[in-house]
Parts: C-alpha cells; sequence; structure tokens
C-alpha cells in the first residue's frame, strides 16, 4: 500500500501495533533473564538473584548433549535430503509448464499445512504396519518430509526471478547442461537455497509433534524439553536449554533474511 | 555457393498452433538479413530455430552446409543476442564476454584478452570491472553484442535487440550495427517488429505473417513492389486499392498498392483525378499524414510540412503517377 | 579478437559432440526435455508419495479398522465401529471444545494482528519495514517449545503477571476471572483462558504476514479518496479497509485454524485436563493404543480444513498467502 510521505500514523494505531510486538517479543526476552535466576524450585518473579552457575550445570549434563547431538545431526540430513528433494521440485516446476504442476505444488505443501498431528500418527501407524522400527532415519523420513516445502518455497521464488533466456544464452554460448548448471544455474539459486537450508535446519532442530511419534524412545532437544516441560527436573537447567535454543534458533532466520532480503522474502507460509 | 542459413519446408507447431508453416527461406553468407512481422507471426521461433532453441516439426535446416537438426545450441557455432539480453548477473562485464570461451576451455588470460578486444569493439573498454545491474540499457546490449562476438560466431542473431532502447539511441545503434556489421563481415539475422528499422539496416528482408514467409526481397522491393495486401500494409502502411478501383486507372482487375507520399492533393474540384474528401491532418513534423475519404475507399497521403491545405471536411482531387500504382500478385 | 580472424573463420558451423557419457547426456536433455523433467521431478514424487502419502493411506485404513476390547488386538477387517465410536457424547465433546477454541483464537489473532499489519503495510518505509518484517519473522521462528515455556514461566502463580497485577492492586480482577466458570480455575496456567492466550500468542505471527500480504495491495489512495468523500475513519475502515483486508485475514485463519485444531502440546502443558482433538488422537494411539480410533480422530480436522479451504479458495484467500 503506498501513501503519501510523512504522512503520520494515528497515534492509537501506533499504539495498537506497539503492544501487538510487545506481546510477540517479551515472553522471549523473559527466557533470557530466567536462565539466570537463583531460584531452582518455582517460576517466582522477580528473580531473588542473579547467577551464572547453571550454565556450568548444564554444560555437564549428558543429556542434554546427547539431546543436541541427536537433533543436529537429525537436522543436518534432513536439511541435506530437503535441499535435493525441494531444488529438483522447484526446478522441475518454474522451468516447464506440464500437466499437474499445481498438484506438485500441492504435494510439496501438504505435510506442513495439515496438522503436524497428522503427519507424525500417519508415519507412526505406517512404520507400524511395515514393522520398521524407531530408528535415527525413522526421525529424518519424518523431518525431511516437511523441511521440502521451505526449500522449495525459496527455490522457486527465485527461479521465478531468474530470467529464463539465461540459461538458453548459456547454451547458447558454447556451455552443455551440465556447464550451464555449474556455471549459471547453481550461482543464481545458490543464495535462495542457501536460506532455504537454514529454514530447513531450523525447523527441523525444533519440530516436536511429529518428532514424538517417529522418535521411540530417543531424545532431541524439543523432545527433551517436552520431557521436562512434563515432569520438570531441574527448572533451571531448562531454563539456560531455553535461553540457547532461542539463540541458536535465531541465527539461521536472520542470516536467511540477509541472504534473500532483496526480493524474494523468506516464505513465512513455509512454516 | 552454401547458403548460409537454409530452411527447406520447414515447420514448428505448438500443439494445433502452427508458428512457423512450411517455411523456404535462404539467407546468404556475409548478408543482413532481417525479420519482419507483427508479434506471432513466427519470425522469432524461425530465429530460435537457426539458434537450436527449437527443433522443427518437419522440414531441414541448414547452417553453411552442415545439417543442424537435433543439434544443441551450445554446438552450433552461432550466437545470439538476447531481446533482454540475459547477461549473467552474477558475473561482472568481462566475465561475461568471457564466458563462451571459457566453457571451450580457453585459458584465462587469453579469454579475458579476448573479451577485453571484444569489449573495445563495442566501444565499452575499461567497463570489464561493472556487474550488468550498473550499466545502462544501452551499455547492457553493447556487452551482449561483445560477448556472442567474441566467439566468432558463422552467424549472429538479434532478437529485437534495439526494442527496449529509447529513439536517438535507437537510431545511433543502428548505425553502428550496420557498419559493425560490414566490418566484420558476419552473416547477420535481425527479428524485428519496426519496418523502418529492417527497410534501413538489411540488405533483404523477410515478411512474415502467420507462420509464413509473405516476401522476401530487398527493402525497395518490399517497399516498392509489395506482393500482397498484408506487405503493402504492414511495410510503411500503403494504400491499398481494391480491383475495381485498379481497373479504372490500369485496366486490370488486381489488388493494387499507392504508397502515400505518390499521392498528390489539389483544393482543385474538377479535372483529372480522384475526388475525395479530407476527412483528418495528422502534423508529424517533416510530413503531414492527411487521411482522405474517396467515396467510402479510406486513403492516406503525405505532403511535405508547408504544403498549403486545405480544411478538413472540404472536397479536394487527388492525382497520382501511374507508375506509382504497383499491381500485386495476390489474386483480386 | 582481430577482424581478420573473423573474416577467414575456419571454424565449422555446427562443432562436433564432445563426445562421451556427458556429451551424450547433455544432449539427451536437450533433445528429450521430458526426459530431464521426469528425472528432476522422480526423486521428490517417489519421496513424499511414498513416505507421506503411502502414509496418509495407511493412516486413513486404520480408522475402518476395529479394537478387540479384550484383547486389545487390532482387528484388520473393514468396519464402520470405529466411527461410530467416534460419535460418542464425550468425543463429540472434545470436537465442539477444539472447534470453538480455534474460532476463538483465529478472532482473537485477527484483532491483534490488524494493527499491525497495517501500519506495516501502509507506514513503515524503509528501515521500519525491515525491523517490522524480522519483528514478526523472529517470533514467528522461534522455537515453539520456548515459547510455551515463556508462557509457563509468566502464567505461573508466582511469576510475573500475578507479580505485575499485585504491583498495580489488581489481584482482585485476576481472582474474579478465575472464579468464573468455564474459562477461569486455579491459576491461569491450568486454565482455558491459558490456553487461549498461548494459542494466540503462538499463531499470531501466521496471521499477521497475509493480511499484512493483502493490505500491501490496497492502494493507498483509496483510503484517501474515502476519506475525501466524508467517511468517518470507522466508515473507511469497515466499508474500505476491512472488504480488502479480507481476503488477508481469511488466508491468515487457514493457518490459525487448522494449527490450534491439530495440536496437542498447548493444551497439555497450559491448560485443564479437558481434552483437545490434537490430545485425544495422542492418547489413543499412546496409553490406550486405540490406533483406529485414533486414526478416525484425525479425519476430523482433515475434514473440517477440507471444507475450511473450499470456503477460503471461494473467497479468493490463497491469493494473499
Amino acid at each position: 500500500m503506498r501513501s503519501d510521505r510523512g504522512q503520520r500514523a494515528p497515534l492509537g494505531l501506533k499504539i495498537a501495533a506497539a503492544c501487538g510486538l510487545l506481546f510477540l517479543h517479551l515472553p522471549i526476552l523473559l527466557i533470557f533473564i530466567y536462565a539466570f535466576t537463583t531460584e531452582e524450585k518455582s517460576f517466582v518473579w522477580p528473580p531473588p538473584g542473579l547467577t551464572t552457575q547453571w550454565f556450568a550445570v548444564t554444560w555437564n549434563r549428558p543429556d542434554v548433549w546427547d539431546a543436541l547431538s541427536l537433533s543436529v545431526r537429525v537436522a543436518a540430513i534432513s536439511t541435506a535430503i530437503a535441499l535435493v528433494l525441494g531444488t529438483l521440485c522447484a526446478a522441475a516446476v518454474s522451468q516447464t509448464r506440464f500437466f499437474g504442476r499445481e498438484t506438485i505444488s500441492l504435494l510439496v505443501i501438504l505435510p506442513i499445512a495439515l496438522p503436524g498431528i497428522i503427519t507424525g500418527i500417519a508415519l507412526r501407524s505406517a512404520f507400524a504396519l511395515a514393522d520398521i522400527p524407531f530408528s535415527f532415519w525413522t526421525i529424518v523420513l519424518g523431518h525431511a518430509t516437511f523441511c521440502v516445502v521451505v526449500v522449495y518455497n525459496n527455490a522457486v521464488a527465485r527461479f521465478r526471478r531468474t530470467s529464463g533466456s539465461m540459461i538458453e544464452a548459456s547454451m547458447d554460448l558454447g556451455a552443455d547442461s551440465f556447464q550451464t548448471f555449474r556455471h549459471v544455474v547453481l550461482p543464481n539459486i545458490a543464495t535462495a537455497l542457501l536460506a532455504g537450508g537454514m529454514l530447513a535446519f531450523a525447523l527441523s532442530f525444533d519440530e516436536v509433534i511429529v518428532t514424538t511419534f517417529t522418535a521411540g524412545q530417543q531424545q532431541t532437544v524439543p523432545i527433551w524439553m517436552l520431557e521436562e516441560l512434563i515432569r520438570p527436573r531441574q527448572r533451571p537447567v531448562t531454563n539456560v536449554v531455553a535461553m540457547v535454543v532461542v539463540l541458536v534458533t535465531l541465527l539461521p532466520i536472520l542470516l536467511a533474511y540477509y541472504l534473500t532480503r532483496d526480493g524474494d522474502q523468506i516464505a513465512g507460509s513455509g512454516k | 555457393m552454401t547458403s548460409a542459413v537454409s530452411f527447406k519446408q520447414v515447420s514448428r507447431h505448438f500443439g494445433s498452433v502452427r508458428a512457423v508453416d512450411a517455411v523456404d527461406l535462404e539467407i546468404a553468407p556475409g548478408e543482413f538479413f532481417a525479420m519482419l512481422g507483427p508479434s506471432g507471426s513466427g519470425k522469432t521461433t524461425c530465429l530460435r530455430l537457426i539458434a537450436g532453441f527449437e527443433q522443427p516439426t518437419a522440414g531441414s535446416i541448414s547452417i553453411f552446409g552442415d545439417r543442424a537438426e537435433g543439434v544443441p545450441p551450445y554446438r552450433r557455432n552461432v550466437n545470439t543476442v538476447f531481446q533482454d539480453y540475459a547477461l549473467f548477473p552474477h558475473l561482472n562485464v568481462l566475465d561475461n564476454v568471457a564466458y563462451g570461451l571459457m566453457v571451450k576451455g580457453v585459458g584465462k588470460a587469453e579469454r579475458l584478452k579476448a573479451a577485453e578486444e571484444a569489449l573495445s569493439l563495442v566501444r565499452l573498454p575499461g567497463y570489464g570491472a561493472r556487474r550488468p545491474g550498473q550499466l545502462s540499457g544501452g551499455q547492457r546490449q553493447r556487452v551482449a553484442l561483445a560477448r556472442a562476438l567474441v566467439n566468432q560466431p558463422k552467424v549472429l542473431l538479434l532478437d529485437e535487440p534495439l526494442g527496449a532502447l529509447d529513439l536517438k539511441l535507437r537510431e545511433n545503434m543502428q548505425e553502428e550495427l550496420k557498419s559493425l556489421q560490414k566490418v566484420l563481415g558476419i552473416t547477420f539475422v535481425f527479428v524485428t517488429h519496426d519496418q523502418g528499422e529492417a527497410l534501413s539496416m538489411a540488405d533483404r528482408v523477410a515478411v512474415f505473417n502467420d507462420g509464413r514467409i509473405m516476401q522476401v526481397g530487398t527493402p525497395e522491393d518490399i517497399y516498392q513492389r509489395p506482393n500482397t495486401r498484408f506487405v503493402a500494409d504492414f511495410v510503411g502502411s500503403s494504400n491499398v486499392l481494391p480491383p475495381d478501383f485498379v481497373q479504372r486507372y490500369s485496366g486490370q482487375r488486381r489488388w493494387g498498392s499507392l504508397r502515400p507520399e505518390s499521392i498528390r492533393v489539389s483544393s482543385a474540384t474538377s479535372g483529372d483525378g480522384v475526388a475525395a474528401r479530407l476527412v483528418g491532418t495528422n502534423y508529424l513534423g517533416a510530413t503531414t499524414r492527411l487521411a482522405l475519404d474517396a467515396d467510402g475507399l479510406r486513403l492516406h497521403a503525405v505532403v511535405p510540412a508547408g504544403t498549403a491545405l486545405p480544411a478538413e471536411g472540404e472536397a479536394v482531387m487527388l492525382t497520382f503517377n501511374r507508375d506509382s500504382l504497383h499491381l500485386m500478385d495476390e489474386p483480386a | 579478437m582481430t577482424i581478420a580472424a573473423v573474416q577467414s573463420n575456419p571454424t565449422p558451423a555446427i562443432l562436433p559432440g564432445s563426445g562421451g557419457l556427458r556429451g551424450a547426456l547433455s544432449d539427451l536433455f536437450w533433445r528429450r526435455p521430458k526426459f530431464l523433467l521426469t528425472l528432476m521431478l522422480l526423486p521428490p514424487l517417489l519421496w513424499l508419495g511414498i513416505v507421506y502419502i503411502g502414509s496418509l493411506f495407511a493412516l486413513l485404513a486404520q480408522s475402518f479398522f476395529s479394537i478387540d476390547e479384550f484383547s486389545g488386538l487390532i482387528n484388520r477387517e473393514f468396519t464402520l465401529k470405529t466411527y461410530s465410536d467416534l460419535l460418542q457424547a464425550a468425543n463429540l465433546d472434545i470436537i465442539l471444545r477444539t472447534v470453538t477454541m480455534a474460532a476463538l483464537v483465529t478472532l482473537a489473532s485477527a484483532v491483534i494482528a490488524f494493527p499491525i499489519a497495517y501500519y506495516a503495510a501502509r507506514y513503515a518505509r524503509g528501515r521500519w519495514k525491515a525491523l517490522f518484517y524480522l519483528g514478526v519473522m523472529l517470533p514467528l521462528w522461534s522455537s515453539y517449545l520456548v515459547k510455551i515455556y515463556a508462557w509457563k514461566l509468566i502464567l505461573a502463580k508466582e511469576g510475573i503477571l500475578t507479580w505485575l497485577l499485585a504491583k498495580l492492586n489488581l489481584l482482585w480482577l485476576l481472582d474474579a476471572w478465575l472464579s468464573l466458570p468455564i474459562v477461569g480455575g486455579n491459576s491461569l496456567s491450568v486454565s482455558f483462558t491459558g490456553t487461549f492466550i498461548v494459542f494466540v500468542y503462538v499463531w499470531l505471527p501466521f496471521m499477521i504476514l497475509p493480511v499484512q500480504a493483502a493490505l500491501e495491495r490496497v492502494p493507498g489512495n483509496l483510503v484517501e479518496a474515502s476519506s475525501d468523500l466524508g467517511a468517518s475513519p470507522g466508515q473507511t475502515f469497515r466499508n474500505v479497509l476491512f472488504p480488502l483486508a479480507l481476503p488477508g485475514i481469511v488466508a491468515g485463519s487457514i493457518f490459525t485454524f487448522s494449527l490450534t485444531l491439530g495440536d496437542y502440546i498447548i493444551p497439555q502443558i497450559i491448560g485443564t485436563s479437558r481434552l483437545f482433538i490434537g490430545q485425544a488422537v495422542y492418547s489413543q494411539q499412546g496409553t490406550a493404543g486405540n490406533i483406529p480410533l485414533a486414526a478416525a480422530f484425525t479425519v476430523v480436522p482433515i475434514v473440517i480444513m477440507g471444507f475450511y479451504l473450499w470456503g477460503a479458495k471461494r473467497m479468493g484467500a490463497f491469493d494473499a498467502l
């Protein structure tokens, strides 16, 4: 919406917008304060004192490290799979018009459009029917499935901005299909793929609903947190982990935003 | 002598759409050839068939005597200047120009030197370090030209290369392209919908309509002796005269064409000539274009600026030289 | 490049193929674009088709099985018994509760989202615009569990909200609210009010983005034209802005509605012991081991969303996505 420069917003609107944004951000900031509280048993406010001792305690907790390692490995492998599948799909859909394009877009978006619990229980019942035991790979199977859409959205947006005659120009100048991919297509979609990969990583790292159905006894960081929320053991450790999780997911998001800020937006509907 | 480009009964159909329909075409080596026609007439598809972006549905294409069907673009020694230039945004100007040599495996020092020379050729020396995004439209077009020429193509294809430029720049570029082609001696095939551009630059022009070639000839042929109503109307908007009218002046019952500048307009109300009424005047600077109504037949005349003109609505008498009435081949 | 070299260019017009597998493959891709297309589509389609669609069908099939009440084993024969179980009063209660919550959450999100989206679309420029965008994107992408955890901290009896209300001498208000039936409870973190707040908080960014996208497309001079024609701000909002933003709101509501329908973690951590659809699915497939009933339960949100999407499409909401 365009409007005259210098036009001032009504005060009421300003206040409402500011309150809305504060509502979105204050709760997350609160996490950072609680990570330093000296209080062990309750969520009392204001914190009776501040300490950094819980960072050391958390550092020495093997279960936290195990969960973190599993989460990172799952996210890395899922992102890699999603990058390959999402890029292929985006390239096919945007380079040529063919029958069933809409169906393919829908198919890619469906795992994220339907509530996670449906994806989760569907996968679990499929594993049960096929007698597949829970493992690292059952988690990856689920994560990669809903990560494809994030990569796909980013790649499609970039392909749309990339002039179609560029590929023809490359071939015209003597580059075969492989050289064209390496020297023209890849450099042009690289940042979009990187952004998509970052978001896919963040999505996988944070996912809990599908994971509860596909993990069995294994604990990713979100599953660990969920356990702590339902059956708290050491609250200050949960506080510290929560803060670290916020930081770990924010970095890839900021980076993804930076990589794609001119032109295509990181697809919010991708989550 | 083998033709630079030869089409034999070439068709390209997209489903039921006949983009190019049974076209025969011979382009001579070293020729500046224009393909002229309205949008959707098949001229761009013909260009893409030469470049190898499209494959013919039927017929055969050869380039300097070699069969080209089934040969991908990267194996054709033919280069294209695209309508949107299609410069690679992730490469600087020098690397853009050197791209063709790079994929052919030419060493770095050598290809950059060649690219620098090609940039000088299009009068952009020292622009190599810039990004395509930092250049003006005219400069981008020169880079696209250099990028194609550096490969020393046997045929250079230009797809509406001047379409995106403003008038002044377009006129400069026309002259420049023409002289570049003369110096290099490369066969240029040029697609345009602007008849002025085609007539002023090309050695020969092919006029396209509905996927077919209506007429091929020198600019003068096309302009003075159109063989169909379409060509007469499209190239320089000639007056198309119906057979009955033509019969009165030439004795032959055929379609005729009469250039607007061949018509003389006088205010006399009697005497020899065609009685008409002036319906409108259009001031064009060097000339004035008159719209005339001769008993229901709409005619246009172009007179030099400064000619004394009757007022709109007045009766006028039209005269023309019998020789300038051109009879077309198209059956009545 | 010397000009003489160009004129006597000895190279052929058609170059020979580079040979080898690579050259052959490259030529094949050019000659048969459909082959390349198939090659590109095959891996993602196989993955999504087998892993995802296959699983969905497996789930759907299970909803037509039944469970043997004595042995607890699944009887793999076609029956509609599970669906008749689904229609028991207790289960209908769960469905009604969830749909009501989803509707309320959607409404509240729209109300809170509108000023933010409107400000970002109409007044924010340059740096502020980027800041607004990040201001919505960051909460959207921050950890879902951490966000819920943050609200557990806020809503706890000893937490910051109680402290704040005490400082403002407004504790009586909180107590009065908590003593209300249905929405009240022992503390906010074990009440429907708490569940509602957290739902709104977590899904709000999903509403802001599409509404902003819809408002971006409204020409600013439409608003000026309306006030120029003598409409009060309220009338301008009702007659111009709201109808134009509606597709965006509907698009956003697809997310808020669907996500609320399927969630089982928020009401489990912040809420009462009365179940939502997601929790029912979870407990049926987990502790109760009744996979057929769980599968039948998941069909409910799918059907509701199917109707919802159909309606939204008719309102043109997909253009705002």
